[in-house]
C-alpha cells in the first residue's frame, strides 16, 4: 500500500471510530455532569475535601475554588520535585532544580505539559506518579469543568449559579477520566507498552557502548497523557519512544485517545442546551478545521518540499521508521489541534510548511477540537464572537442559544481571544529582541525564529509540544514560558467563568424566524471563517518571517 | 381611540422599503469644516479606532519631517485623510439634522405668555416670558398667538396649526378633556381661545428635545453600539500587538541577511515607522470604526424623516429586536368606519331591488356608514349617485336615538333602514310581519363580525345590508412579511370576541385580544416580556400610558395626551399607527448596516496582508514575493495603494452608512446569506481589485518602486 493510501486509511478509520464513539460518550458525560446523585467514592472525596456537594456556586465562587485548587496543585507538584531524593522510588535522582521544578509544576497544572527536562533522567517514579500523573487527571478535569460551567451558562435561565466546581472536578476525574484511562492502559499494555516499577537498566548496545534504559509505569501514564490532552511524556522522546508508543496501531490508538473527549464534548453541550443540533454544528466546525489541519500537514510532509527530503525521497528526518511520514504528520496535527503536545516525531525537522501547520493549529486557539474542555469553551467563545458580528446582519441585537450577547458578554469574549495572541507575540518579540535569548536557538534565520515562535505559541496555548531545537531549560525561558502557561490558562478560564455567570443570569429570548440559526452549514462556515481570519491572521506577519519565508525560499 | 388615518401611499413601496435620503455631494463640502474640527483628539478619543489612526498620523508626520521622502509624505497625507474622512462621515450625518433643527429653533423664539393667576378667572393675567413658565402654571392663548409651552388644554376648544412640528399644514382641533387635550409649545392657535396647563419643565420642552435629537448633540451610544465598540477596540489592540511585536522579528531577519540593502520599508532598525503605522492602520477595522457613529445618527435621522422622534437610541435598537407587535384594530388594521360590504335580500326580493331601496334610504345619510352604502350601490349595482335635492319631493326621515332608523318617504313609498329590532318593530306596526329568515340573516352577519342593517319598505322586509369593518389594503401582506421576520402581530380591540376573530382572520394577524381594557393590554405586554419577548405598541390615550411605558418600543401618537407622549419612547408626529411596522424595519436596518460594515471591514484585512507583507519583507526573503498575488509594482507602491484604498473605502461607504443596507423582510437565514455574500465575500474580493487598480496609477508616482 502506498504511503498516501495508508495515511488516508489511517485518518478515515480514526474518523469512523470517533464518529461511533462521540455520541455514547457525549451522552454519558451529559449524565455525569447533570445527575443530582453522588456515588460512594465521590461522597468520600467531598468529605475529604470538606465541601458541600449540593451547594451551587456563583461564577466567582466557582473560579475561586478552581484557582485555589490549582495553586495548591502547583505547590504540591513543586514540593514533590524538590524533595524527591528524600522520598521513596526516587531511583537515585537528584532534587529537580528550582526553575525547572517551577516550570514543570506550572506546566502540568495548566494542562500544558511543556517539558523543560528529560523525564527518564530527572523524575523518579513517585514524582511521575503522584505529582505528574495526578495532574494529568485533574488538570484535564478542571478544563472539562470550565467547559461544562460555560454550557450551564447557556442552558440555565435566570440563575445566579453555574454549578459546583468540586463536584465537576471529582466527577470528571472519577467517572470519566479514570474508567477510560483504566481500560485504555490495558489496551496499551496489550499493544506492547511497559508497566513496571523497575529502575535503570544498563545495557550494552550492538556497537559496544552502554545505554541506561529506565523502566516504569509507562502505560498508565501514557493513556492519561493522551486522554487528558496533556502530552507530558514519561520519556524525553515522548511518543516516539517505543516504550511509550510501540507500533502503528498503538499510534492510532493514542491519537484516538487524544481526540476522544474533545470531540465528544460538543454532544454533551448539545444535550445540555437541549438542542443536539447545536452540538452538531460546533462539532462540524471542529471537524472542518481539524480535517483541514490534518490534510494540510500530510500534504506538506508527503510532498516533501525541501532540499533534503527531495534528495532522499521522503521527509523522514526526525520521524520514526515504524510510523512513517503520514501517520507522524497525522499525530503532529492531532496533538496540536488539541492541547496535547505529545509528539511522536520532531516538528523541528518537518518541511517548512509541514512544520508551520502544528504552529497554525495551535494559533487557531486550539479549538479544533482543542484540549479536554478547553477546546469546547474556546470554540464557544468563537461562536459568540461570530454570532455578534453575523447576528447583527440579520437585524437583531445578537443572541446565541437565546442569550443576548451584549456589552458585558462581548467584553469578556474579546478579552479571551486577546490573551493568547498577546502572550505569544509579546513573548516571541522579547526573546527575538535579545541576543542572549536568541543564543538558545539551534538554527539561525527563519527556522530559528520558528523555534522561538513555536515555544511561545505552545506554552501560551497550553499545548506543551516543542519544536525542538530551542534550548529552553535556561532560567529566562523557564520563567517566561511558565508565565505564558499560567496566564494562558487561567486568564481565559476566569473570563469564561465570568461569561458563564453573565449568561446564566439572563432569561433566554425565544427562538423565532428572525433569530439567527446557529445550527446550519451557513453558521458552521461562518465560525470557520471567523476563526481563520480573526485568529490565525493575527499571526501572519510573524509566520511570514518564520516558516513562510523558509518555505518560499 | 386614535384618529383614523387613511392608508397613505407609503413613501417607499416596493424595492428596499426603508429608503432614505441620498447623499448630496454638496453636503460633503459643507460638512468639511466640522470634519476638521473633529480632528481634535479631546473629542476623537471616544472613537478608539480612529484615535489610533490619528496618533499614527501624528507619529508619521514627525518621522516624515525628520526624514523626508515623497513616499513618507504621501503616506502621511493619506493617513490624515483617513481620519478626516471618518470625521466627514459623522459630520455629514449630523449635518442632515441641522437644517431641521434650524426650523425648529425658529418655532422656539422667545414668545410671551399670558399667565393666569387663577384658571377660573381668564380676565386676570400677567405677561411673562415663555422660558419663565413652570410646571403647573396656567396660560391663556387666543387666536393668532403661539402656545408658549407644552401642556394640556383645561378649558376651551381651538384649532391649532402644528405645522412647525409635524410639517402638516392642516390645522388640528385641541380641546379640554379626552385624548386630544395636549398642545405643544411653538404651535399656533388659529381660532378661539384655550386655557393651557403647562406640563413641561423649563428648557425641556418637546421642541427642545426634538432639536437635541435631530442634531444628535447629546447622542448617547446605544447598548449594541457600545458592545461593537468593545469588539473593535479589542481588534485594534490585537493588531497593535501584532504589528509592534513584529519589529524585533524584522530586525532579526534583517540582521541575519546582512547583504540586503536598506529600503524605505525595512532597514537595520526594522520596519520603518511609516510602514509600520501603515500596516497597523490597514489592519485595524477603520472602515466600521469610521462609519459607526454615522450609522447611528443616520438611523435616528431616518426615523425623523418619517416624522418619528425616538427619545432614545436604545428604543431604535430595541425596535429591531421586537418579536411581538400590538396593533390597535381601529385606525391601524381597519379603516376605522364600518362600510357596506354586501346586500343580502330575503327570498322573493332581488338584490337590485334591495340595493335601490338601500341607496334611496341613505341618500341623505351623511354618516360614513350611510355614504358607504351609496358608494357600494354605485360600485356594485351601477346605481347613479344622486345630488342634493334629488329626487324631488322626497321627505327624509333622519336618524334619532329613539327610532334608531332613518329613511325616506317618496312618492308614497316609505323606506326605512336601521337596527334589526327597530326596523322589525316598524314593519309589524305598519301591518307586516317579520320572518325567521330575516332573523337568520341578521344572526349570520353578526356571527361573521359584521353589523347588520335591515332595510324595509312599508309592511315588508327587503333584506339586510352587511356593514363591516374594512381592513386596510395591503395589511395581510404586511403581516405575512412580519411573520417571515419572526414577528408576531396581536390585534387589540374593544370588540366582542366574535367580531374580533372575524377581523383578525381577514387581516391575517397572528392573535387578537378582544374586549380589551387598558389593564388587559398591560397584562398582555407583561406576559410576552416574561417569555423574553420584546413588545412594541402604539397608543395615544392617557389610559395607554402604563402600557406604553411597559412596552419596549412605545410609540405615542402626536395627537395623544401628554401623559401618553411622556410614557412612550417614540412620538409619531403623523399619528399614523401603521408606522410601527416601518419603525421595526428601520431598527433592523440599523443593526444590519453595522454588522455588514463590520464584516466588510474585517474581511478587507486579507487583501491588505497580501499587499503589505511581501512589500515589507520580500527584500530580505525574496521568496515572500510569491505572496504578492496582486503583482503590485513595488513595495512603496503596494503600501501606499493599501493605505489609499483603506481611506477611499470610507468615503465610498458613507452613502451606504447614511442610507442603510437595503432591507427586505425575510427570514434570518436568508438575510444572513445575502449579506454575507455581499459584504463578507465582497469584503474579501473588493480590496484585491481596489488595491490593484490604485497601484496601477500610484506606481507612476516618483519613488514608488
Amino acid at each position: 500500500m502506498s504511503e498516501i493510501a495508508a495515511g488516508t486509511l489511517f485518518v478515515l478509520s480514526l474518523i469512523v471510530a470517533l464518529a461511533l464513539v462521540h455520541r455514547p460518550l457525549g451522552d454519558y458525560m451529559y449524565r455525569v455532569y447533570t445527575t443530582p446523585r453522588h456515588n460512594r467514592a465521590e461522597r468520600v472525596a467531598y468529605r475529604l475535601l470538606g465541601v458541600r456537594a449540593d451547594a451551587e456556586q456563583s461564577w466567582g465562587v466557582y473560579a475561586r475554588g478552581l484557582l485555589a485548587f490549582s495553586l495548591v496543585s502547583v505547590l504540591v507538584v513543586y514540593g514533590i520535585q524538590r524533595l524527591q531524593d528524600k522520598l521513596p522510588l526516587s531511583l537515585g535522582m537528584e532534587p529537580v532544580t528550582d526553575h525547572i521544578a517551577w516550570n514543570t509544576a506550572i506546566s502540568f497544572v495548566t494542562n500544558t505539559n511543556w517539558q523543560a527536562y528529560s523525564g527518564e533522567s530527572t523524575m523518579g517514579h513517585l514524582t511521575q506518579m503522584t505529582a505528574l500523573a495526578v495532574q494529568n487527571f485533574v488538570s484535564a478535569a478542571v478544563g472539562m469543568a470550565v467547559a461544562i460551567a460555560l454550557v450551564r451558562g447557556f442552558s440555565r435561565r435566570r440563575s445566579a449559579t453555574i454549578g459546583n466546581f468540586w463536584v465537576d472536578l471529582v466527577r470528571g476525574t472519577l467517572r470519566i477520566l479514570l474508567p477510560i484511562a483504566f481500560a485504555g492502559a490495558l489496551v496499551l499494555v496489550a499493544g506492547g507498552l511497559i508497566q513496571n516499577f523497575s529502575g535503570v537498566h544498563e545495557v550494552t548496545t550492538l556497537t559496544g557502548g552502554t545505554q541506561s534504559i529506565t523502566g516504569g509505569p509507562v502505560a498508565s501514564q501514557e493513556v492519561i497523557k493522551e486522554l487528558g490532552t496533556n502530552g507530558g511524556g514519561f520519556y524525553n522522546a515522548n511518543s516516539a519512544h517505543p516504550f511509550e508508543n510501540a507500533s502503528t496501531w498503538t499510534n492510532w490508538f493514542e491519537i484516538f485517545l487524544i481526540l476522544l473527549i474533545p470531540f465528544a464534548l460538543p454532544r454533551t453541550f448539545g444535550k445540555m442546551v437541549g438542542q443536539v443540533r447545536q452540538g452538531h454544528a460546533i462539532l462540524a466546525v471542529m471537524g472542518v478545521l481539524a480535517l483541514g489541519g490534518v490534510v494540510l500537514t500530510n500534504v506538506f510532509e508527503l510532498s516533501g518540499n525541501a532540499t533534503v527530503p527531495q534528495a532522499v525521497g521522503a521527509a523522514m528526518e526526525g520521524k520514526e521508521v515504524r510510523f512513517g511520514v503520514s501517520t507522524s504528520a497525522t499525530f503532529a496535527a492531532a496533538t496540536t489541534l488539541t492541547s496535547t503536545g505529545a509528539v511522536n516525531s520532531f516538528h523541528d525537522s518537518y518541511t517548512p510548511f509541514g512544520g508551520m501547520m502544528p504552529l497554525v493549529n495551535m494559533m487557531l486557539g486550539e479549538v479544533a477540537p482543542g484540549g479536554a474542555g478547553a477546546g469546547l469553551y474556546g470554540m464557544l467563545i468563537l461562536a459568540v464572537i461570530t454570532v455578534f458580528v453575523a447576528g447583527l446582519m440579520v437585524g437583531r441585537t445578537p443572541e446565541y442559544l437565546g442569550k443576548k450577547i451584549g456589552a458585558r458578554e462581548i467584553k469578556l469574549a474579546s478579552m479571551y481571544f486577546l490573551v493568547t495572541p498577546i502572550l505569544v507575540l509579546v513573548g516571541t518579540a522579547f526573546a527575538m529582541g535579545s541576543a542572549e535569548q536568541r543564543a538558545s536557538m539551534l538554527n539561525t534565520g527563519p527556522h530559528g525564529l520558528s523555534e522561538v515562535l513555536y515555544a511561545f505559541t505552545s506554552a501560551s496555548s497550553n499545548n506543551g509540544s516543542a519544536f525542538a531545537g530551542l534550548t529552553v531549560n535556561t532560567p529566562w525561558y523557564d520563567v517566561a514560558l511558565g508565565l505564558c502557561m499560567v496566564l494562558g490558562r487561567f486568564l481565559p478560564i476566569i473570563l469564561v467563568l465570568a461569561l458563564a455567570g453573565s449568561l446564566a443570569a439572563q432569561s433566554p429570548v425565544p427562538e423565532g424566524a428572525g433569530t439567527l440559526p446557529t445550527h446550519r452549514p451557513q453558521f458552521v462556515g461562518l465560525v470557520v471563517g471567523v476563526t481563520v481570519i480573526l485568529v490565525a491572521l493575527t499571526f501572519l506577519p510573524a509566520l511570514a518571517l518564520g516558516p513562510i519565508a523558509e518555505g518560499l525560499s | 381611540m386614535s384618529t383614523p388615518v387613511l392608508d397613505k401611499p407609503s413613501a417607499a413601496k416596493g424595492s428596499g422599503r426603508v429608503g432614505g435620503g441620498l447623499l448630496d455631494p454638496r453636503q460633503l463640502a459643507t460638512s468639511l469644516p466640522d470634519a476638521v474640527k473633529k480632528l481634535n483628539p479631546v473629542t476623537l478619543y471616544r472613537n478608539p479606532v480612529m484615535f489610533i489612526v490619528e496618533v499614527g498620523a501624528v507619529f508619521t508626520t514627525v518621522l516624515a519631517v525628520l526624514d523626508p521622502s515623497f513616499f513618507a509624505w504621501a503616506i502621511v497625507a493619506w493617513l490624515w485623510l483617513t481620519v478626516l474622512f471618518a470625521n466627514l462621515a459623522e459630520a455629514v450625518a449630523e449635518g442632515r439634522g441641522k437644517a431641521q433643527a434650524a426650523t425648529l429653533r425658529k418655532a422656539r423664539t422667545d414668545t410671551r405668555a399670558r399667565k393666569l393667576q387663577d384658571p377660573a378667572d381668564p380676565g386676570r393675567w400677567e405677561a411673562v416670558r415663555a422660558p419663565e413658565l413652570r410646571q403647573g402654571d396656567y396660560v391663556i392663548v387666543e387666536a393668532g398667538e403661539v402656545v408658549p409651552g407644552d401642556g394640556d388644554v383645561v378649558d376651551g376648544i381651538a384649532s391649532v396649526d402644528e405645522s412647525a412640528i409635524t410639517g402638516e399644514s392642516a390645522p388640528v382641533i385641541r380641546e379640554s378633556g379626552g385624548d386630544r387635550s395636549a398642545v405643544t409649545g411653538g404651535t399656533k392657535v388659529l381660532s378661539d381661545r384655550i386655557i393651557v396647563k403647562i406640563t413641561q419643565k423649563p428648557g425641556e420642552s418637546f421642541i427642545d428635545r426634538m432639536i437635541a435629537l435631530v442634531e444628535g448633540s447629546n447622542r448617547q451610544k446605544t447598548p449594541n453600539e457600545i458592545a461593537l465598540n468593545i469588539l473593535l477596540a479589542a481588534l485594534t489592540v490585537i493588531f497593535l500587538v501584532a504589528t509592534v511585536s513584529m519589529q524585533p522579528l524584522a530586525i532579526y531577519s534583517k540582521l541575519v541577511n546582512p547583504g540586503v540593502p536598506d529600503s524605505l520599508a525595512l532597514d537595520g532598525n526594522g520596519v520603518t515607522g511609516v510602514v509600520l503605522v501603515s500596516l497597523l492602520v490597514c489592519l485595524i477595522p477603520t472602515t466600521i470604526g469610521a462609519l459607526l457613529s454615522a450609522i447611528g445618527i443616520a438611523g435616528m435621522d431616518r426615523l425623523v424623516q418619517r416624522n418619528v422622534l425616538a427619545m432614545s437610541g436604545r428604543a431604535v435598537e430595541a425596535a429591531g429586536d421586537v418579536s411581538t407587535l400590538l396593533l390597535d384594530k381601529t385606525g391601524t388594521i381597519t379603516l376605522g368606519n364600518r362600510q357596506a360590504a354586501g346586500f343580502v335580500p330575503v327570498e322573493g326580493v332581488s338584490e337590485a331591488e334591495l340595493a335601490e331601496a338601500a341607496q334611496l334610504s341613505s341618500l341623505a345619510d351623511e354618516t360614513p356608514e350611510g355614504r358607504s352604502i351609496v358608494v357600494f350601490a354605485k360600485q356594485r349595482h351601477g346605481l347613479r349617485e344622486r345630488g342634493p335635492g334629488e329626487p324631488a319631493h322626497a321627505e327624509w326621515v333622519p336618524f334619532t336615538a329613539q327610532t334608531r332608523m332613518s329613511g325616506v318617504n317618496l312618492d308614497g313609498r316609505e323606506i326605512r333602514k336601521g337596527a334589526a329590532t327597530s326596523v322589525m318593530t316598524w314593519v309589524r306596526e305598519s301591518g307586516g310581519h317579520g320572518t325567521d329568515e330575516v332573523r337568520r340573516l341578521v344572526d349570520e352577519i353578526s356571527a361573521a363580525g359584521g353589523t347588520p342593517l335591515v332595510v324595509a319598505e312599508k309592511g315588508r322586509v327587503l333584506g339586510v345590508i352587511h356593514l363591516k369593518d374594512v381592513v386596510k389594503q395591503g395589511m395581510r401582506e404586511r403581516f405575512d412579511e412580519m411573520r417571515r421576520m419572526g414577528i408576531r402581530t396581536v390585534m387589540i380591540t374593544g370588540d366582542n370576541p366574535l367580531t374580533a376573530k372575524a377581523i383578525a382572520d381577514e387581516a391575517g394577524v397572528d392573535d387578537f385580544l378582544a374586549e380589551a381594557t387598558p389593564e388587559d393590554k398591560l397584562a398582555l405586554i407583561k406576559k410576552e416580556q416574561e417569555g423574553g419577548r420584546l413588545v412594541a405598541m402604539t397608543g395615544d390615550g392617557t389610559n395607554d400610558a402604563p402600557a406604553l411605558a411597559q412596552s419596549d418600543v412605545g410609540v405615542a401618537m402626536n395627537t395623544g395626551t401628554s401623559a401618553a407622549k411622556e410614557a412612550g419612547n417614540m412620538v409619531d408626529l403623523d399619528s399614523d399607527p401603521t408606522k410601527l411596522i416601518e419603525i421595526v424595519e428601520i431598527g433592523k436596518q440599523l443593526l444590519i448596516t453595522r454588522g455588514a460594515l463590520t464584516t466588510f471591514s474585517i474581511a478587507n484585512d486579507l487583501a491588505k496582508y497580501f499587499a503589505i507583507i511581501p512589500a515589507m519583507f520580500a527584500a530580505v526573503y525574496p521568496g515572500l514575493d510569491a505572496l504578492n498575488v496582486m503583482r503590485l509594482a513595488g513595495p512603496q507602491s503596494a503600501i501606499l495603494s493599501a493605505v489609499i484604498f483603506n481611506a477611499l473605502v470610507i468615503v465610498a461607504l458613507i452613502p451606504l452608512a447614511l442610507r442603510g443596507v437595503r432591507y427586505r423582510p425575510s427570514s434570518a437565514a436568508k438575510l444572513l446569506s445575502r449579506n454575507l455574500y455581499v459584504y463578507g465575500l465582497g469584503g474579501i474580493i473588493a480590496p484585491f481589485i481596489g488595491i490593484k487598480l490604485i497601484d496601477l496609477l500610484v506606481q507612476f508616482l516618483p519613488g514608488m518602486s
